[in-house]
């Protein structure tokens, strides 16, 4: 591992070297070297499109695997609200939160509840702090990378909120040190995860030092072990305390509406979220106090790691909330405002940029690459066809420009440099020394 | 800063036609891109990308084609937007917030809020305009690079 950790990963053996990553990949972070993928570390997200993307099922995500609950004394769950998505309208909340115990945890403590202090948290800081318009939703972490890599001026928007899964496993191991008397150390809290983004989020976290997260496990790992208990009519001690709006986190929008304060804007799917953030950095959205964005389309029920279809997800979330309805949150506004005067929502330190456009460290030879990148795409036939690795004609003159690809990388300049070739072989075989020549044949005269 | 800067410079300019919505906005983010692969540091690529933007819309917006041109060089960013239109009548009544030209159906995309002028004027160290009425606009605005500004 070197300087990033990453969830995505590939499977060298199932990649046949096609072009459908490189392609996909927001960040161009993806080429293709001897006939394998490979991944920029100091470029990807993890948000996750390759994995989507690749019909070899090379790419996958990094997550831990239900043993790891072996290491603690008392574990707790903690499904992400997408989680709800799963299960269809005949079951009950309460029976899908138990399914988690029955798959061995102790406990469970539902994101959407955080969710929903988290709100509390984001409205109070719209309210009473000044900042620069439009706020953007701290919730998704490959958004969160996607603008320190690509959007670096716009960090300063990123609501310097935690995420409703930090905030949860903030509540969680208060509680859980509280029902079993047990030290902080020996509490496993496990996230229930619908991407790879936040094992990532977890591994390497940006706005604190280390994650107050244990373990992140798929959610497609426990759901067929899930969907199993289900049928047994599963018992366990666990309330179901999210209300309807936390439970929507799980879907597009449902952040928005449970905040619901000021102008509002959601954006879903990385690359529309891309277009958007582009129109905040022009200065066009300022007018705008909130910018709920998250990578997947559909949001978190559109997760790669999510195993239900997004739209019937989607049904799913409704169907759970309004089962469980607006009901009150297990913690008071003066508790919410005491935690929140406390600074328990607040990161602990800035998100730094990851610019990786930069083509050199020096300016004026940054600046002769790009006269040299201009005249290199100019070469190239801009058909953006991907056979030399790169994801496009200008991204392979960067290669060529950082000293990574050579101009014949190019199967169509490699075709042309052959032809060439081949013209001067032609021109040079019919060529005879003139001791060798012979006279030319004259034709007889009547013919 | 009077003077010709000795460093290093690098010219990109495209061509703009008025009214064409579907390419608008190309040619700012390209030379963006080209700010963030210098790396003039990220206060003045934000500036600029705002100056470019707002200067290659108005021409779309209000002329009949136009050129946009940067000269990048380490020490500062010149914009030039020169277009052949209608030129500006008032020069400082379009300097001001909220007063715009643009036509209806322009403000019915989102447009025309009349905030360009004054939004390349907030975001530029150095702003000049000269108009003719009937034959065009020439806008040039410089965005000095603070020393030790990178983005790395």
């Amino acid at each position: 591992m070197g300087q990033y950790f990453h969830s995505v990963t590939l499977d060298r053996e199932k990649c046949r070297g096609c072009t459908n990553c490189i392609k996909r990949c927001p960040t161009e972070a993806i080429r293709v070297r001897e006939g394998k993928a490979r991944i920029f570390e100091e470029r990807c997200v993890d948000c996750g499109e390759c994995i989507r993307a690749c019909p070899n099922h090379a790419k996958s995500a990094l997550t831990d695997k239900l043993e790891r609950l072996a290491d603690f004394a008392y574990t707790v769950a903690l499904p992400a609200p997408a989680f709800y998505g799963q299960f269809r309208r005949t079951s009950t909340p309460e029976a899908v939160l138990r399914t988690l115990q029955g798959v061995g945890f102790d406990d469970v403590f539902e994101v959407s509840v955080a969710a929903s202090a988290a709100a509390y948290a984001i409205r109070a800081y719209m309210s009473r702090e000044t900042y620069a318009r439009p706020l953007i939703s701290s919730a998704c972490p490959a958004v969160v990378r996607l603008i320190q890599v690509r959007f670096p001026s716009l960090l300063d928007h990123i609501i310097p909120i935690e995420s409703p899964m930090e905030v949860a496993a903030a509540q969680a191991r208060a509680l859980a040190v509280a029902a079993t008397g047990l030290p902080e150390e020996k509490i496993g809290l496990f996230f229930i995860t619908p991407c790879a983004a936040k094992v990532t989020a977890v591994k390497q976290p940006v706005g604190r030092t280390t994650s107050r997260v244990n373990g992140v496990v798929s959610m497609s790992d426990v759901y067929g072990l899930a969907v199993k208990r289900l049928k047994d009519n599963p018992v366990g001690q666990s309330r179901q305390l999210a209300t309807a709006s936390g439970i929507r986190w799980g879907r597009a929008g449902g952040e928005n509406a449970e905040i619901s304060q000021g102008e509002m804007l959601a954006v879903d799917g990385i690359h529309n979220v891309i277009t958007v953030l582009t129109e905040v950095e022009k200065g066009r959205l300022t007018d705008v106090d909130y910018l709920e964005a998250q990578a997947c389309v559909g949001g978190c029920i559109g997760g790669p790691l999510v195993p239900e279809n997004p739209f019937v997800a989607r049904a799913n979330i409704k169907a759970m909330a309004d089962a469980v309805g607006d009901r009150a949150l297990p913690f008071g506004p003066g508790e919410l405002e005491a935690m929140y005067g406390a600074g328990h929502f607040l990161m602990e330190k800035a998100i730094p940029p990851r610019p990786v456009l930069q083509l050199d460290d020096d300016v004026p030879r940054a600046m002769a690459k790009v006269e040299l990148l201009e005249s290199t795409v100019a070469l190239l036939p801009n058909l953006d066809c991907g056979s030399c690795g790169s994801p496009s004609c200008r991204a392979l003159a960067e290669d060529i420009v950082r000293g990574l690809a050579f101009e014949t990388d190019c199967i169509f300049k490699l075709r042309e440099r052959v032809r060439d070739l081949a013209a001067e072989m032609k021109e040079l075989a019919e060529k005879v020394p003139p001791s060798m020549e012979r006279p030319a044949i004259e034709p007889k005269s009547g013919e | 800063m009077p003077g010709e800067p000795t460093s290093p410079v690098l010219t990109l300019s495209f061509k703009i036609e008025g009214r064409d919505f579907k390419a608008s906005g190309e040619a700012s983010a390209r030379i963006k891109r080209t700010l963030e692969q210098v790396g003039l540091g990220w206060d003045v690529i934000r500036r600029a990308a705002i100056v470019l933007y707002e200067a290659e819309m108005n021409i779309v917006i209000h002329a009949w084609r136009g050129l946009l041109r940067a000269d990048i060089s380490p020490d500062r960013i010149v914009i030039t937007a020169e277009d052949e239109g209608p030129g500006i009548a008032d020069l400082s009544l379009a300097m001001k917030e909220g007063f715009s030209t643009a036509p209806a159906e322009i403000r019915e995309m989102g447009f025309g809020a009349g905030l360009g002028l004054p939004n390349i004027k907030k975001h530029s160290d150095h702003l000049e305009i000269t108009s003719e009425v009937g034959a065009g606009t020439r806008l040039t605005a410089i965005i000095i690079v603070p020393v030790n500004a990178t983005s790395s």
